[in-house]
Parts: C-alpha cells; sequence; structure tokens
C-alpha cells in the first residue's frame, strides 16, 4: 500500500501546467549558469573541490575525535553542547529550552536540519509558534507549505503569488508583486519579530572542531539579526558539519556561495564563538540517522553536502518536477541519497526519479558521487524487497528473454511481426511509452537475421 | 586487429540499419570485423532497475560471446559504459576484466584506437548533435559543461571531417534528454518534458538532422519528433560518418 504519492505522480501533476514547467526550468537553468559562469572566473576550480572533497573524507573518517574537540572547546567558549540521537530527541531540547525561558514565540533563521526534524509543526502542537526569518522560508510559511529547495525555498513561487500572499498576511496593497516593495514590506514584518524575539534559532553551515566556533551563512543577514537580539541562541546542526580547522573554511566558503547561487560569497558568513554577556548559547548536535548512513560504505561520502543546492539546479528532472514532487525535506538528487536513509520504505521512489545522466556529481562541489550512489540504493531497495511486484515480475520476465539467444530471436521476430501486422498495437493508452511518442517501427529483419544473410 | 561487433539488443531489433552502418564503417577504415551470433544485451536495462542481481545470465553470454577479441565495439554509449563499469562474471573474471578493458563505443574507437583523420563521407545538411550522458560524463567522449576544463569532442571531431555537413550550436549542450532507461516509462510525464525541450534546443538552432552516439536517446526523441509530425529526423552517428552518397 501507497500511503503517500510517489514522485512520478507527484511529477505528472507538476507537468500538467507546461507554461509553468518552462518558467521552472528556465530559472533553476539561469542559476546553475550564475554558478557556471563563477566556477570559471577560478582557475584552480576543480583543485578547490578535490581539497574540499578529501578534507571532509577526512571528517568522516575522524568524526568521533572532532566532535569531542569541538564540544571541548565550544564549552570552554561558554556554549552549552546538547547531544541528540534523533529527530524526536532534538525537538524535544528545543522544546525543553525553550519553555525553560517561558516563550511562545520565536525567531528562526534557515536551517534543512530543523526541516529534517519537523521542528516547526513540533513546535506548534506544543502551542509554540516559529517565525521563520529568511524571506523564502518565511513566505513557504505564510502559504503553509514546505521548501521546495534547500537554499531558494520558495523557487517554485512566482512574484505575483507573493504579492498575493503579502496582501492576506501582511496587508500588502492587492495586486502589488514587486519585488523590492514585498521585500521592504517582509523587512517591516520580521524587525518586529526580530525585537520582540527572546529566543533565536539559528542552522549552522560549519562548525569548526579547533575553535569551537560556528559559521552561519546567510544573505539576508537574519541570522545575526535574531541571534544578537535574542537572550538565548539556539544552533542546531547535524554531527557532519564540522570542519577540523578555521584554516579550512577558506575553501568551503570559496566553494558554497558560488556552487548555490552564483555568488562569490554569502553576504553575512558570521561567525558565533561564545554568546555574549548574559545570554547563552546553546548547540545541539544531531545524529538522527547520520552515524547510520557513515557506516554504510557505499553511502558515505553523501555525508560530505553542505547543502548548496547546485545538484538540484543542475538535475534536469528535478527542474521538471519540482521541489515537492520529492516529498522530503530535501529535494533532488543529494536528497534522493540521503532520503532512503532516514526511511527506506517511505523514500524508495526517490532513487529512480533520475535518468542517472550524472550532472550532480560534476557540479557537486565536495564531489558526491550523486548518480552512482543512486544506482547503489537502487539494488539496494530492490535487494530489501521494496520494488513492486509488477515491476519484478517484468524484470524476471526480461532477464528469461535477454539470457537465452534463442528466446531473445525468437521473441524478438515475434514481436516485429506483430508490430508490422497490427500498425498502432502498442499505441494504447496502457503503454506509457506511447502516451506522448511513436513506437520505433519494426523492421522486417533483425541486425542478426541481416548479417546472417548478408555476411555468414 | 580482430574487432568484435557489439550491437545492443535494441539496435538489433529495432534500428538494423545503425548495425550495419557501424559494421561497414568500421570495415572501411580497415577493420577486421566479426559479429558473434547468439549476443542479446548487456543487462543495462535490469540493473538500472534495480535488478543488476538478475544480470548474470547477460553477463557470461557476454563474456563467452566477446572474450576472444582484440576490441569490442558497439554503437552505444551507454551499453559500453555498463559493460566497463559493472560486467562481472564469477570464475570467468580474468576474461570479464579483458572485455571491460577493451571495450569501445564507436566514436571513441575511432578517435582514439584507429586515430582516424579523414572520412571519405558526405552529409550536406545541418545537424545537431545530442550528447548522451552515459557516452559523455560516463565515457568522456566530450567535455562535460559543468567542470572547469579545456573543450574537446570526439563526436564532433569526426562529423567535422563529413563533406558538407554543419554543426549547428545549441543553448544547452549537454542536458539530458530524459530518456533513462526504463525511467521513460515509470517517469513519462518528466521524460517526455525533457525529450521535447530538448527537440526545441535543435530545431529553435535550424538542426535538420539530431545525431548521437546512443539510439537509445534518439529512440526517444524520433518517438517525440515523429508524434509531432516533425521534419526533423533523428541518425546515429555512425550512418552519418558512413554516408558516402
Amino acid at each position: 500500500m501507497i500511503e503517500h504519492k510517489e514522485h512520478a505522480e507527484l511529477a505528472e501533476k507538476f507537468n500538467a501546467d507546461e507554461a509553468r514547467v518552462d518558467w521552472h526550468d528556465e530559472t533553476l537553468w539561469w542559476v546553475r549558469q550564475k554558478r557556471d559562469k563563477m566556477a570559471w572566473s577560478i582557475p584552480e576550480w576543480e583543485n578547490l573541490r578535490e581539497a574540499a572533497s578529501r578534507i571532509k573524507h577526512n571528517v568522516l573518517g575522524n568524526l568521533h575525535d572532532y566532535l569531542l574537540e569541538f564540544e571541548r572547546n565550544a564549552q570552554q567558549n561558554g556554549a552549552v553542547v546538547h547531544w541528540a540521537a534523533d529527530a524526536a530527541e532534538h525537538n524535544r531540547i528545543v522544546l525543553g529550552l525553550l519553555k525553560e525561558h517561558g516563550v511562545q514565540r520565536m525567531v528562526k533563521s534557515k536551517s534543512m536540519l530543523t526541516e529534517e526534524c519537523h521542528l516547526n509543526p513540533y513546535l506548534a502542537e506544543n502551542g509554540i509558534e516559529v517565525i521563520d526569518t529568511d524571506l523564502g522560508e518565511r513566505i513557504v510559511q505564510l502559504a503553509k507549505e514546505a521548501p521546495s529547495h534547500i537554499v531558494l525555498p520558495c523557487i517554485h513561487k512566482k512574484k505575483e503569488e507573493i504579492g498575493e500572499l503579502f496582501h492576506e498576511h501582511l496587508g500588502t496593497p492587492e495586486g502589488n508583486a514587486d519585488p523590492k516593495f514585498l521585500t521592504a514590506a517582509a523587512r517591516l514584518h520580521l524587525r518586529k519579530e526580530f525585537i520582540q524575539s527572546r529566543v533565536a534559532i539559528t542552522g549552522v553551515n560549519f562548525a569548526v572542531a579547533e575553535t569551537g566556533e560556528m559559521v552561519v551563512c546567510t544573505n539576508e543577514g537574519n541570522a545575526d539579526m535574531g541571534a544578537h537580539l535574542a537572550d538565548v541562541h539556539i544552533a542546531c546542526m547535524g554531527v557532519e558539519k564540522i570542519i577540523p580547522k578555521r584554516r579550512h573554511l577558506g575553501v568551503f566558503l570559496r566553494l558554497l556561495a558560488r556552487s548555490a547561487t552564483g555568488q562569490p560569497i554569502t553576504t553575512y558568513s558570521s561567525h558565533f564563538r561564545q554568546p555574549k554577556e548574559g545570554q547563552q548559547l546553546h548547540i545541539v548536535l544531531v545524529d538522527n540517522g547520520r552515524s547510520r548512513q557513515l557506516g554504510r560504505e557505499d553511502f558515505r561520502n553523501s555525508l560530505k553536502c553542505i547543502r548548496c543546492g547546485a545538484c538540484m539546479n543542475t538535475c534536469p528532472v528535478y527542474r521538471r518536477s519540482g521541489g515537492h514532487s520529492y516529498h522530503n525535506a530535501i529535494a533532488g538528487p543529494i536528497g534522493a541519497i540521503l532520503a532512503p536513509n532516514l526511511d527506506m520504505k517511505e523514500y524508495k521512489d526517490l532513487p529512480f526519479a533520475s535518468t542517472l545522466c550524472g550532472s550532480c556529481s560534476n557540479v557537486c562541489p565536495v564531489k558526491i558521487d550523486i548518480h552512482q550512489q543512486l544506482y547503489k540504493w537502487r539494488q539496494v531497495i530492490t535487494q530489501e524487497g521494496y520494488s513492486d511486484t509488477s515491476k519484478k515480475a517484468g524484470m524476471q520476465a526480461m532477464n528469461f528473454v535477454l539470457s537465452k539467444p534463442g528466446v531473445f530471436k525468437f521473441a524478438g521476430s515475434a514481436g516485429r511481426l506483430m508490430m508490422r501486422t497490427f500498425p498502432g498495437i502498442l499505441n494504447i493508452k496502457l503503454n506509457p511509452w506511447a502516451k506522448q511518442r511513436e513506437m520505433p517501427e519494426a523492421p522486417k529483419l533483425s541486425f542478426a537475421e541481416w548479417y546472417k544473410k548478408n555476411k555468414k | 586487429m580482430k574487432v568484435g561487433l557489439f550491437i545492443p539488443c535494441y539496435i538489433d531489433q529495432f534500428y538494423p540499419q545503425v548495425g550495419i552502418a557501424t559494421l561497414s564503417l568500421l570495415e572501411k577504415l580497415g577493420c577486421e570485423v566479426v559479429y558473434p551470433q547468439g549476443q542479446t544485451c548487456c543487462g543495462q536495462p535490469m540493473a538500472n532497475s534495480g535488478f543488476e542481481h538478475l544480470t548474470t545470465g547477460c553477463n557470461e553470454l557476454f563474456v563467452d560471446h566477446f572474450q576472444d577479441y582484440d576490441y569490442i565495439v558497439g554503437p552505444s554509449g551507454s551499453c559500453v559504459l555498463h559493460i566497463k563499469e559493472h560486467l562481472h562474471v564469477h570464475g570467468q573474471e580474468e576474461a570479464a576484466t579483458h572485455v571491460r578493458q577493451h571495450i569501445y563505443e564507436l566514436a571513441e574507437f575511432l578517435t582514439d584506437v584507429l586515430h582516424v583523420t579523414s572520412l571519405p563521407a558526405k552529409f550536406p545538411h545541418k545537424v545537431g548533435v545530442h550528447q548522451s550522458c552515459h557516452g559523455q560524463r560516463g565515457l568522456g567522449l566530450a567535455q562535460m559543461s559543468e567542470l572547469v576544463a579545456a573543450p574537446f569532442s570526439k563526436p564532433q571531431q569526426l562529423l567535422q571531417m563529413v563533406e558538407g555537413l554543419e554543426l549547428v550550436n545549441l543553448k544547452r549542450t549537454d542536458e539530458c534528454c530524459g530518456f533513462g532507461g526504463t525511467f521513460c516509462v515509470f517517469e513519462e510525464a518528466v521524460s517526455v518534458k525533457m525529450g521535447k525541450d530538448r527537440i526545441t534546443d535543435h530545431v529553435n538552432n535550424g538542426a535538420e538532422y539530431i545525431t548521437g552516439n546512443d539510439v537509445s536517446c534518439l529512440m526517444h526523441l524520433e518517438g517525440i519528433l515523429r508524434r509531432q509530425q516533425s521534419p526533423v529526423k533523428v541518425l546515429h552517428i555512425a550512418e552519418i560518418l558512413n554516408n558516402s552518397l
């Protein structure tokens, strides 16, 4: 039983509006081109990717030690470090801190980890309202939707739709879809929240083991605004965010924004090292399946991800199916190799939502072999018994025909004869190939038959 | 030099003319070519669907048919890549390794092994090259648009030797066409949309023919073109390189 819709079905729905698909595709392709331009501006680009990949390789091989080093240094800096084995524990820790401070409404900057842990709905159930302060995040929050992209959360929305949302929720004039005006309106609205909020949650881009500091990258300064104004700063991070030394930051900061949006660097790359006087700094280190993934040799490298989203922008399938079709906090190719580790049954469709074209692996700034892992997940998912029965039967039949030259020859000529005798026989609704495509014409002789006649 | 001709299953059944052109071209260039009778498939349709464990039969057949050749050449980047990456046979690993290391896609065989510098071919038409992903990103037939590296293209290098042929420039030089093996039926909507978008790029830039190194992608594009009743035709690169008018 499928409890939710799978990628193919959701993608088909997305494709019902072809003009919108074209717009979505062109918008993201434009970001991909910006990324290309930036990459070409750095002659040592490929070396930089290699360096980043190797640093992360070292991190993953020594994660235990680096985490303890980070914890020790962070504590020395005056931070409180919490460890969460899974999403539920992470959410409980955050709720506990909020309750302790009697907070019912608070600001949060961009954090894919809290999306992964479904923190917002959990806090809502517990009577706490979260105000997402990243503009794109706030827009999807007002629309009661999930982000459709890890860097560009509302990339699926047109400015007119955002104008309508703001009219409804923030009282902007009806019909005004001027991005500058709408941004100014959002700024006013968010400023009020920043000033009133006593707790701020932020994500973490990089955590430096050597110094116990965290680096948070934003274009809007919203993480800084939240963290500096609040009495309590809670930074939530996956355990793989560690880098060994501060000097390694240069490699990653050069790659991150260039890969993500085609900017040389994010507008704000803010270092948080110690709480200011009277402030509390809490760091929540979350595993949530990462140790398990670390133990899967074929998929370990997926933990190198720095969440730039370049694989989404380049993915021809993502661009034409939209982020929501992946029904997971992290969409696109990287989401498709991370999600099955979290719940193989729920996300068994995602590794198949790809043509294995390999473009994702080529743009990845930390050189994750994404398309190879998609192929490998397909094998694991089948071996674990999550394939549909009809697909399994089809593959077994295919194997029967293709492993026996005699059967192959017979089936081929019989099939072609049928197609020639009854043209259009396969142009039926049940054949997904023929819905929008013609079947190839069936020749009288196969190559093997021609060869026998003419050559041997 | 003894060349074993590998004709993938769907080419054998639906595009015999591509096999014939490949054979004729290789013979023209002085190779001794044999088509081992009884070959079927590289096993990729099953493996890419998550059923690699069902490909034992295909793998054994492949090694049996091709282990005795100096080179194995096939007109399909995707099938060749699959063999290169995944062909293993228990108890026959040495033979399988020989096959993996000596199998070539047609264009790379022409440029890298035969070092072809001229061809007696003529094709006075505007042609768009569909750069199939597995050939390009897997076998490295051409520079990839994602990487910061010097440009090259083995297929284009060959097509430029063809008299009268004019290559058209595309807006997106190496975007996937959406075939993707069983993806083309399991993800029909996205697959077709990707194919339509590739076609639009070729048509907008004046291509009369779309060519490439993989019949699978071309079959998918041809299916859409024919449904659209478009005058644009697809031809495998072997058919153009072998065309002397």
